[in-house]
């Protein structure tokens, strides 16, 4: 691989991979308030 | 709780948690253009220079549509006709208009899924032979000439029929014990899978050269309009916004949960898991490249036929090439599946706030007509044909143009995003500003419109494909205006006296200063 390709494609891995991450990092500090419980559907 | 929204979560059902409505919503997003299309669209346009244009469509619009469909979804706790309804009464076509559009799509769908289940048993002793196109057109599908016929085709009916008794099951279990269930466990299951076989193509002869291809950057591509538009259409099609996806599963979370947070790891999930694919997909080709002797523009390709001409082509020729096939048409199915459960989930729960039915009785209202559509047009020998043309049309002139209305008509004409953007800031781990706004409203809109336009243009000027005429006014064009006009049509039917159609929240924050 050509050192171009290399260079984008860990741009590429660092941009959505590690957004990913910081995406899920910041939910997992934002608790919100979950249903008390499973609703049925009727 | 007021009464409306308690109504809504116990009588419409609801996911346990954000996580699986998180999952939920990434096996939705998560289908199989992001396996068969977004590899090809970023070689051919650009390589490695295509993440900027395609990171400008996820950020510009692709992530503030789907924040929009959370908004609408959630503030109003309704299936797509419910919740545009109670936006405004004008407004419910709309939501029809797409609950029409997902009918049509889960019809075709469940085709291509049936033709996957079958390629992962026919990946374990490579029954295509040495030449799998002429077995997929000749002796799988038994492709005639272009049409509609009803003569079946046994390896594509009984696997279609079977991939339909699963989504009833599903679509009756309901929204957690269906819907969730199934995210919570293939969803995982997916992305390892998928791995996996990323890790077994990064270990095939010839993957680096195929990897070159895929990231090598053409700068001067920035420079095209028809770059950005290819990476618009990208984010757009696999985000799955703008058809009532996103507005159905928002209505099932809890009403004080983070949609912003959400939307972010929804958005950056489904194009992460592009990024793997276009890996293991490119890492594949080149293998068969290098095995053939020649360049990987000559192998590279999308859709049906990478998935099934070139990857049964690539099983052939590589180590543990069974392991492959299982792999990746297990990934497609799975990914389809979880897919086709969310376009249908639109329909079911349109039917079912419009006329207050039963899960049991609303899925078997949609599912079994769907069912039946679905085998007489797909499950014969002219079921390809079918399918390729509403794809094409239903995609660009139902999907497309009922996203730009739906943007404008809640920006401009209802002036809803206010309250939206209110609604998402309330509880969100993310704010956002009154930029979104001009996103939605004006950016994202004109973009797309652009998209369409040149559609449109291609379209008239060329007949799709050279099928026959009758074929693309009935199938094609015919179909994406009647579903438009069925839409507002339905829109003229009474709710039931039960349906609660002022704004739930606005109900619930008086009931809570009354407690």
């Amino acid at each position: 691989m050509s050192a171009a390709a290399i260079t984008m494609m860990l741009v590429a891995m660092i941009v959505l991979w590690g957004g990913l991450a910081l995406a899920i990092w910041n939910i997992s500090r934002f608790k919100g308030e979950e249903p008390e419980s499973v609703q049925r559907d009727l | 709780m007021s009464s409306a929204i308690e109504h809504s979560d116990k009588h419409r059902g609801a996911f346990s948690s954000r996580r699986v409505f998180i999952l939920a919503a990434i096996g939705s997003a998560v289908g199989l253009g992001n396996i068969w299309r977004f590899p090809y669209v970023a070689y051919e346009n650009g390589g490695g220079a295509f993440i900027i244009p395609y990171l400008v469509a996820l950020l510009t619009a692709g992530l503030p549509f789907l924040l929009l469909d959370y908004g609408l979804g959630h503030r109003y706790r309704g299936s797509a006709p419910l919740s545009f309804r109670r936006a405004h009464r004008a407004a419910e076509g709309l939501g029809w208009w797409q609950v029409g559009i997902c009918f049509v799509i889960a019809v075709y769908y469940a085709a291509v899924i049936a033709w996957a289940a079958r390629y992962a048993f026919f990946s374990v002793d490579k029954a295509w032979g040495d030449d799998p196109e002429a077995f997929l057109f000749g002796d799988y599908l038994q492709a005639g000439d272009p049409g509609i016929g009803l003569d079946f085709v046994t390896g594509v009916t009984v696997p279609l029929v079977l991939v339909w008794v699963a989504v009833l099951v599903i679509m009756a279990l309901g929204v957690q014990k269906g819907i969730g269930a199934v995210s919570m466990f293939f969803i995982p299951v997916l992305f390892v899978a998928f791995i996996a076989l990323v890790v077994v193509a990064l270990t095939l002869d010839g993957a680096s050269v195929g990897l070159d291809a895929l990231f090598t950057p053409d700068w001067g591509a920035l420079g095209e309009t028809s770059v950005w538009i290819a990476a618009f259409g990208q984010i757009f099609f696999s985000l799955s916004v703008g058809f009532g996806i996103m507005i159905t599963y928002a209505s099932y979370v809890g009403r004080r949960s983070d949609m912003t947070g959400s939307g972010l790891v929804v958005g950056f999930a489904n194009s992460g898991f592009e990024l793997l694919a276009g890996i293991g997909v490119f890492a594949a080709l080149g293998f068969m490249a290098t095995a053939a002797g020649t360049g990987v523009d000559e192998v590279a390709t999308d859709g049906l036929g990478l998935a099934f001409i070139a990857f049964p082509a690539i099983i052939n020729e590589a180590p543990l090439g069974a392991l492959i096939g299982v792999l990746f048409f297990g990934s497609l199915v799975v990914a389809g599946v979880t897919s086709l459960v969310s376009v249908i989930e639109v329909v079911i729960s349109g039917v079912r706030d419009k006329f207050e039915m039963t899960r049991t009785g609303a899925s078997m209202a949609v599912g079994v007509p769907a069912a039946l559509i679905s085998t007489v047009l797909l499950g014969t020998t002219t079921g390809v044909y079918v399918l390729d043309i509403i794809d094409h049309f239903i995609n660009r002139f139902g999907i497309l143009l009922v996203a730009v209305v739906s943007m404008l008509a809640l920006s401009w004409a209802f002036r809803k995003t206010g309250l939206l953007r209110e609604h998402l800031n309330r509880d969100g781990s993310v704010q956002v500003g009154t930029w979104w706004q001009w996103l939605i409203g004006i950016f994202a809109p004109a973009a797309l419109t652009f998209i369409l336009g040149n559609e449109l243009i291609n379209n008239l000027q060329e007949p799709y494909e050279g099928y026959p005429t009758w074929m693309l006014n009935t199938l094609g064009w015919g179909l994406a205006i009647a579903v438009a006009v069925l839409g507002f049509v339905a829109a003229r039917v009474p709710w039931r006296d039960a349906t609660f159609l002022g704004d739930p929240e606005i109900q619930a924050q008086q009931d809570e200063r009354r407690a």
